[in-house]
């Protein structure tokens, strides 16, 4: 594999690859807040 | 007698008679790196024992970095292995808050703009004629993270290691130094000037606890090369969160991490041998870490004004120079910059989010590129 070749593949896929990672995470994270919400009573009795 | 008398002396000058100048050049460094820490207060807990680790490793004939020797010793035993960088992500783990980043999730997206150097400086390595592995690791010094640039280095370009971490640790102590021109120049007064509403506390202690046990498991499954870096690091997060193990929080985040740093650091320092560090190619990788993290807070100002637009104003672009790894120096420079242009900007919540954001892209960005490079057959 030549490195232009190599280069291009490591920027596209590689951040590509960790902006989805991070957009995924960010998605589920969203999700969570709605399915367990924020309960002040919980965190005071903790 | 006489003849006795003079090879007795003749010990005691050898190590001068065998110092060379390469050696000379690297003890001022090292003692640079000492001032650095000790009177500037840039990174003092690496910066001093990677200095001393610089003046030990350039004395001649102490061959400490000989089989055998105390620094190869350490060397080998925590560098070599990995074991050095993910103990101390264990400890950033336990000392980490990443709540700012879970009250407002879209801040994930800065931290992965603030990796973009990586990627960017990984070409610009390839061009000046590095080897693929080699501009990894050049790379990774725009992860602004120092474990994780030391962890990839270590592995699979050990003979960089010295200019990596200096680089990386360097760099990210002048974040101060480097970020506040690019975020003037690339933004307007009056996107300067925005004012973000403050965040009310809205995650449960269950999505807080659940957090490191998502990235760990789908971190893992789309990079699992590395599943090291993500794994201790939300280790640490989870032992932390949870509340149930505060002993080993503590003696992570506190004793570990201690013992850690000060053997990691003095490891570093002894990988600046003058023969070895003194090349042409260290002034390189220097200058190209320097670029990457340039690169880094322009990418993420950028995504900030981004948001900016798609916000209709709502969101400062300033705080996507803070999707950087550097936690939690970024963060005050962007909250100090903000209050430049208006007194009443609170922005450090917001920072602080996209900072703790942009200490899980470096540990991603670096997972994905292993992976990648794993799938292309290259390691």
């Amino acid at each position: 594999m030549d490195k232009l070749t190599f280069g291009v593949t490591m920027l596209v896929v590689g951040m590509g690859g960790t902006l989805l990672t991070l957009g995924i995470i960010s998605a589920i994270i969203a999700l969570m807040k709605k399915i367990f919400p924020y309960k002040k009573e919980e965190e005071e009795k903790a | 007698m006489l003849e006795a008398f003079a090879n007795g002396f003749s010990g005691l000058l050898a190590g001068f008679m065998h110092l060379q100048i390469s050696n000379v050049v690297m003890i001022i460094v090292g003692c640079v790196l000492l001032y650095l820490g000790i009177k500037k207060d840039f990174e003092p807990l690496l910066l001093v024992p990677i200095g001393f680790g610089c003046i030990l490793v350039n004395i001649p004939l102490a061959n400490l970095m000989e089989p055998h020797g105390f620094l190869r010793t350490i060397y080998d035993a925590g560098i070599m292995t990995e074991l050095f960088p993910l103990l101390i992500f264990v400890g950033i783990g336990a000392m980490t808050d990443f709540s700012p980043v879970l009250e407002n999730p879209v801040t994930f997206l800065l931290g992965a703009a603030g990796q973009c150097g990586i990627f960017l400086t990984l070409g610009l390595a390839l061009a000046l004629g590095f080897t693929e592995l080699d501009a990894v690791a050049i790379g990774v010094i725009g992860a602004c993270d120092g474990p994780t640039a030391i962890y990839v280095t270590a592995k699979y370009a050990p003979h960089l290691l010295g200019a990596v971490s200096v680089a990386a640790y360097s760099y990210m102590s002048l974040v101060p130094v480097i970020q506040p021109p690019i975020m003037r120049a690339l933004t307007t007064e009056k996107e300067r000037m925005v004012v973000m509403r403050a965040t009310r506390k809205s995650v449960s202690k269950t999505t807080r606890i659940l957090f490191p046990l998502v990235i760990t498991i789908l971190g893992g499954l789309i990079a699992p090369m590395g599943l090291p870096l993500l794994g201790t690091i939300m280790l640490g997060n989870l032992m932390r969160e949870c509340g149930a193990v505060e002993r080993l929080t503590k003696a992570s985040a506190n004793e570990i991490a201690n013992v850690v740093t000060l053997l990691l650091g003095i490891s570093i320092g002894a990988t600046m041998d003058g023969k070895i560090f003194l090349q042409k190619q260290t002034l390189i990788v220097l200058a190209l870490g320097f670029v990457a993290i340039c690169l880094d807070t322009a990418c993420g100002v950028l995504l900030g004004k981004v948001l900016y637009i798609t916000s209709k104003g709502k969101i400062n672009p300033l705080i996507g120079a803070a999707g950087i790894s550097a936690f939690p120096m970024s963060a005050r420079v962007v909250m100090k910059e903000g209050q430049k242009y208006n007194k009443k900007n609170y922005l450090l919540m917001h920072a602080m989010g996209a900072n703790a954001a942009g200490q899980i892209g470096s540990v991603i960005a670096a997972a994905v590129m292993l992976s990648v490079l794993k799938g292309m057959g290259i390691i």
